[in-house]
This record gives structure tokens, sequence and C-alpha cells, in this order.
């Protein structure tokens, strides 16, 4: 049986990838950027940036998830079996970090002794309390967590150009934004 | 914890010694605090270190003068690289300015336990005229002082250079404190 090599994502899902793959790379580069800075209004600017940032990945990775639960996505493109299921692995892995690095930064936000205030108008709630130790702590898993999801987004970008120009198999346009 | 033992025993001392200035504050129940807002995000910090000199008899408010100041370099807030920012020339600028001071001009009673302070609050070489609502309660020989106002800290050049944009760091500075007094008469 072959799948349809025309069968593409839907409209919602190619758009939430790209905007979320554009949030969390920008994210991603602020958030190694900004942890050396002295202290100064730009860092303090860039802190609050990441954090609201941050957020709204977490929203609309909520969204997503959703979405794909009830969007069946295309069928898988023919590969070897190992390859399918580290496919698969990959995927649920990311899902799992969309979820996993901003809830952690939100953690160390609050920890920390600052509230996340969305856009500096929506207060958020601290779902841990101060606490120093516990910031220092939470502060490393968030980073490491985000360093994962850094890698897996590799190994995902190398696996489709894998796909598109060395097995040619179309699977790109899946994904690709625009009409099929 | 030792500070406080130490300014404990300090005013202990100070009330047998000087009968004429015998109103102390007892720095174990007392607090001044402050919130700050950075982005929309409120920041709480406080103060270790302060001393009050007063004379005040809830009866005659009047007369009172009450004198207060306050080490900057104790401020203690959530983030220790806050704290090492917040003493350097922008902000407090401890080293020109240790301490900050407030003194009385005029006292009167606004009802039953409440009075208005009116004075001068002197920061970093600069001062301004506030008035300040305190509520006292009385309890086991100790009278609590409450009260608050809202500072604008560029009056002031607290957080001067790059961070006088009040969008960053916004100008309206919450004060709160809460004072243990002894020696204050009867309400």
């Amino acid at each position: 049986m072959t799948p349809d090599s025309t069968e593409r994502y839907t409209g919602v899902a190619i758009a939430l990838h790209w905007l979320l793959a554009l949030a969390i790379v920008a994210s991603f580069c602020v958030g190694v950027y900004m942890s050396d800075l002295p202290f100064s209004p730009q860092r303090l600017k860039l802190y609050n940036w990441h954090k609201w940032a941050g957020i709204c990945i977490l929203a609309l990775s909520a969204l997503r998830l959703l979405w794909r639960l009830t969007h069946r996505p295309p069928a898988d493109v023919p590969m070897p079996a190992w390859q399918q299921r580290a496919s698969h692995a990959a995927h649920g892995l990311l899902y799992a970090l969309f979820f996993a690095v901003p809830l952690a930064g939100w953690a160390y936000s609050s920890a920390a002794g600052f509230p996340i205030v969305v856009f500096g108008v929506l207060p958020l709630p601290d779902f841990v309390s101060p606490d120093k130790a516990l910031a220092e702590a939470i502060k490393p898993l968030h980073a490491t967590l985000a360093f994962v999801l850094a890698g897996v987004v590799v190994l995902h970008v190398a696996a489709a150009l894998k796909h598109h120009f060395i097995d040619r198999d179309g699977l790109l346009d899946r994904m690709r934004p625009g009409r099929a | 914890m030792k500070t406080y033992l130490i300014v404990s025993v300090l005013s202990v001392a100070a009330l047998f010694a000087a009968p004429a200035c015998a109103q102390q504050v007892v720095p174990a129940g007392s607090e001044i605090a402050f919130t700050s807002k950075q982005m929309g995000v409120p920041v709480d910090g406080r103060f270790r270190k302060f001393d009050a000199q007063l004379s005040f008899d809830p009866k005659k408010p009047e007369a009172a003068k009450i004198a207060f100041t306050i080490d900057l370099a104790s401020v203690s807030l959530g983030a220790a690289e806050t704290e090492a920012e917040v003493v350097k020339p922008d902000w407090f600028d401890t080293k020109k300015f240790p301490q900050a001071s407030f003194q009385s001009a005029a006292v009167k009673s606004a009802g039953a336990g409440k009075f208005e302070v009116a004075g001068k609050l002197t920061i970093k070489g600069a001062s301004q005229n506030v008035v300040v609502p305190v509520a006292l309660t009385q309890a086991g020989g100790i009278t609590t002082a409450t009260g608050g106002f809202v500072l604008k800290r560029l009056d002031f050049r607290i957080g001067d250079g790059d961070w006088k944009d009040t969008s960053m760091v916004a100008n309206d500075v919450q004060v709160k404190f809460k004072l243990a007094l002894t020696g204050v008469g009867a309400l």
C-alpha cells in the first residue's frame, strides 16, 4: 500500500508548526544570550520577553496537542521500521518538551520570586512558592530540558532534510506552507 | 538575628540610660518593606537595619517628634544579584548616601488610633515632603504602628541613567511599614 504522497497536514497544523518553530528557536536563542548579560534594562526586557514567549509557546502547544489528537496526521511515508520508531519517539519527545521546558521556566521564575506577568498586564499564578534553593535546583533543569529540545529539533530538521534531499519522498511538502 | 539581638540589647540599655528618650523601636516586631514594579512584575524588598527616635504621646499628637534613619545597604531583595546592584550609584548609592531619613514636621489625629504624620523624607540627598497615614494598636505594652505611602523613585534619583525608563521600573514605589514600639502612652 503506497501512502498518498499528496496527503498534507491540515492548514491549522501547518500554521502552528511554523509559528511554534519560529517562537521556540527565537526563545531558545534569547534564553542562551540573556543569561550571560550583565544587570541592565536590556537584560530585564529580554527576560520578560522570554517569559512571555514561553507562556505563548505553552498555550499554543496545548492548542496544537488538542488539534493533533483530534485530527489524524498524514500516514508515514515508506521507511525502515527502526526509522519509523525513531520518528515516532522523537515526535513524542518534542511534544513532551513543548510543555516541560516552559513549565520548568515558569516554576523557576516563581521560585526565584519573580511571578510572571504576561505582557506586563496578566499576572500568572505561582504553582511553586518563592524559595531560593528550589530556584537554584530548577534553573539547570530548565536549561537542560531546553538543550535537549534543541538537540531533538536538530535531529528532526536533519531527518526532514534527509527525506527531502536523499530519499526524495516529498515528505517536506506535507508541512510546506501555502497550497498543495 | 544576631544584629537584632545586639540592637535589642542596646535598645533596652538605652531605655535605662536615657529615660527622656524612652520610646524605642523593637526590631524583632518591626518591618520596613517596599514593592516596586518591574515590567508589571511586583518585586518585594525590605530593610533589615533602621532606627527611630520618637517622642510621641497619642493624647498630644501635635507635640510629637518622629525621626527615622534607615541603613540603605541593609536592603534585602529576592535575588542576590539585585541586592548587589541596588547599592550602586544608579540606585541607592550607599557609599555616598548610606542612610535614608525621615523627620516629622506635623502630626495630627485622624480618628481613633489613626494619625497623619507629615514630614520630610530624604533619600540620596534629595528631600520630599510626604504625608503618611499611620494606624496604632496596642497590646501587652507594645504599640504597633502600621502605615504606608507611595513614593516616586525618580524624585530621589533611585534608578538613574539607563534605569530612568519608567516602562521598565515603575516610578511609583509602595512603601509599607510595621513598627513595634515600647514606651508609648495609652491611646
